[in-house]
């Protein structure tokens, strides 16, 4: 998985690791700006109010 | 042999995968929301204060100084709540809804219940932990501890009366007299709803108010209202 990734990735090695660093900064954006806040309401520790569930 | 070393190679590098993911997951949900959302919360509260307009100024106009809030669109931002007890400087703004959505923006007005200042019961909820926690300490509110609702109009002071911890099918405690569903109000109470214990959901700490004061907006919140309570804490 990750073995493919790096030798798909162009240029010597110290491009390679700095393309790596820009794609794990993507993915932990995409999380934090999308994924995470989509699935935090299906989490049962997020609830304040009273209710008929 | 090979295709099994690559699957066994590649099944090890999603699992590990998943385990970051959700470490990030936590990091997102402790910290992150945290940061993001007392951000938010101060600009609204800055958006709401210039709203309001400056206290201590003759009313100009026609407004009547005491008039109540009867209805607010769901989501939308008409009251900013100050706590000594949670500090001097604590301010969160007050949001019509308490769903999801708008428990990460601030505190949330449980929709149909009385509005500030109002006979019955102005009921809100907000978070205990992430999103800004803006009942982060409920726990250590006492009685007779101040509570400041700041509306367009007035300043809304209640007294903390008590506690109690509930299931969270519990929708008594929002109920007009609090505790007791079906009788007819007299009084002003204000209800907060908070998880508990903390990073749970399986309750609620809940804590009753009683109405102390309206004031117009014009004369100004005396200070002494806003005077931090001995012992506490942060």
């Amino acid at each position: 998985m990750y073995g493919p990734l790096w030798r798909l990735l162009p240029g010597p090695w110290p491009v390679k690791a700095l393309l790596s660093l820009v794609l794990v900064a993507g993915v932990v954006a995409v999380c934090f700006l999308w994924l995470f806040p989509a699935i935090a309401p299906y989490m049962p520790f997020n609830g304040n109010s009273v209710g008929v569930p | 042999m090979k295709g099994l070393r690559w699957a066994v190679r590649t099944l090890g590098e999603v699992l590990i995968t998943l385990g970051l993911l959700l470490l990030l997951f936590v990091a997102w949900q402790l910290w992150w929301t945290d940061v993001a959302a007392n951000s938010a919360q101060a600009v609204t509260v800055q958006a709401l204060e210039k709203g309001f307009g400056p206290a201590n100024l003759a009313e100009r106009g026609t407004a009547q100084p005491l008039a109540t809030l009867t209805r607010v669109p769901f989501g939308e931002a008409f009251a900013i709540m100050r706590i000594p007890r949670f500090g001097a400087d604590f301010a969160r703004p007050v949001l019509q809804g308490t769903d999801h959505d708008t428990l990460t923006k601030g505190i949330g007005h449980y929709q149909g219940t009385a509005f500030p200042g109002q006979v019955g019961n102005f009921a809100v909820a907000g978070h205990r932990t992430t999103y800004g926690k803006p009942f982060s300490n409920v726990d250590l509110l006492q009685k007779g501890d101040v509570i400041v609702v700041e509306t367009k109009a007035s300043y809304i002071v209640y007294a903390v009366d008590r506690h109690v911890i509930v299931t969270p099918d519990h929708v008594d405690v929002i109920a007009p007299v609090p505790q007791h569903p079906g009788v007819q109000p007299t009084q002003a109470w204000m209800t907060m709803t908070a998880c508990h214990p903390r990073f749970s959901a399986s309750q609620r700490y809940v804590v009753f108010a009683k109405l102390v004061k309206r004031i117009p907006r014009a004369s100004g919140l005396p200070a002494s209202f806003m005077a931090v309570p001995a012992g506490t804490v942060g």
